[in-house]
């Protein structure tokens, strides 16, 4: 119960971007097409999980016993954006195909602070692995879960009469200010 | 192209949040009061400029392929020091801002006046460029939390020795302007405001052209 409320919480009641304010480069910027905004929220749900497990491993097992917790930021961004490049070569080489669709989000994400905040989030509140995991997954899903929502919306914009001023990036930010008034609705529902 | 100019243009003409709009994380994040965004604007324009100066010093030492990553290293240096030295000598700052003083890092902008242009100007150009981008970043989240404190509570510098009524006390203003939708709505607006702005400087540069071209055809004739 205490995983679900946890990952509940990650996914709706604190959500990454629309109460947390992470990771808006990307959700501004991809959230203009739905098939694009599908690939990067699965490939920053995917990389997530994965990058916080090895942050929090590099965390608790080299820098804690240490006494290195100081060097946390240059040692995560270091290691986060060198499994993602990592990640890139090997997608390339093995899976071509994969990499056409998601080589693209890849770059995108190697630093940027979804996949950077998430490990300083679950360092900072001293989460056990599970939970580190189940935080960082339920994050990554709530990103998803917001910028498809995003997407959904901003292709119905297009037929909307938009006042000049505020075309493009201006509306964009209104919409988004009314998604996350409906998420406002969420909050109090799980205490944490 | 003088100083000023290199300094300049960071406020007005690229601002990093409205023109650009980057590094938005915390324009919106700590926004909420003027206190919080004056200490996060002042943090970033010293990390902006001390990149600067520092990649600039650096990069006829740098191969250009590694040049990323070693840049990513400097900035992430850079960051520990400055949050270091606010748990020190200024604990409340540093537990307000948080997570977001550590996530400047990933600042995009920080990394693009790196790439774009302390890796090709001098160490004095770069340090007004840096001061100049920092700046730019630092008067518009001020400008935000202006808003969006005086509205949402009637107050500037609420709950430090500063703290001034702007609207009488017994203003009840719409909490949704220190909470997340009013963040996101302050900024779309002001966005928009800043094409208004720029629109108009626009159309008065195209009629100043068009005076001097009649006044130089008048001429000619």
């Amino acid at each position: 119960m205490e995983y679900f409320t946890l990952f509940m919480g990650a996914v709706i009641v604190n959500n990454f971007v629309l109460t947390r304010f992470l990771g808006l480069c990307i959700f501004f910027g991809v959230s203009k097409s739905l098939n694009a905004s599908v690939g990067m929220g699965m490939a920053v749900a995917s990389i997530l999980t994965v990058s916080s497990a090895l942050a929090w491993m590099v965390y608790n097992w080299v820098l804690v016993p240490y006494n290195l917790v100081f060097l946390k930021i240059v040692v995560f961004v270091v290691l986060i954006a060198s499994f993602v490049q990592f990640l890139e070569i090997a997608i390339k080489k093995f899976a071509p195909a994969l990499y056409e669709m998601w080589g693209i989000y890849l770059v995108l994400i190697a630093t940027n602070c979804v996949v950077l905040g998430v490990p300083l989030i679950n360092a900072s509140a001293n989460f056990d692995f599970i939970k580190s995991v189940i935080n960082a997954f339920g994050s990554g899903a709530g990103f998803a879960l917001a910028i498809i929502l995003m997407a959904s919306l901003r292709e119905k914009l297009q037929y909307a009469d938009v006042p000049k001023t505020l075309q493009g990036l201006g509306i964009a930010f209104i919409l988004a200010g009314m998604l996350a008034l409906s998420f406002l609705g969420f909050s109090g529902m799980i205490p944490l | 192209m003088n100083y000023w100019d290199i300094f300049k243009k960071g406020i007005f003409e690229m601002n990093p949040i409205f023109r650009l709009a980057l590094s938005l994380c915390p324009a919106l994040a700590v926004t909420s009061t003027v206190f919080n965004a004056v200490g996060m604007g002042l943090c970033v324009m010293v990390i902006i400029t001390a990149n600067n100066v520092v990649v600039s010093l650096v990069k006829n030492f740098v191969n250009p392929k590694v040049r990323v990553p070693v840049f990513i290293t400097i900035i992430a240096t850079i960051v520990t020091l400055t949050q270091l030295v606010l748990e020190a000598y200024f604990p409340a700052v540093n537990k307000e801002l948080g997570l977001y003083l550590e996530l400047v890092v990933v600042f995009a902008i920080i990394l693009a006046r790196a790439e774009v242009f302390a890796m090709k100007n001098g160490v004095v150009a770069s340090f007004f460029d840096g001061l100049g981008m920092g700046a730019g970043f630092a008067v518009a989240m001020v400008f935000i939390g202006l808003v969006r404190e005086i509205f949402g509570t009637g107050m500037i510098f609420g709950g430090t020795a500063l703290a001034v009524n702007v609207f009488p006390a017994s203003y009840d203003g719409p909490m949704i302007m220190i909470l997340a939708p009013g963040a996101f709505m302050v900024i779309g607006l002001m966005i928009g405001m800043f094409n208004v702005i720029g629109e108009y400087q626009a159309k008065q540069a195209a009629q100043a052209k068009a005076a001097l071209l009649v006044a130089q055809r008048g001429e000619a004739v």
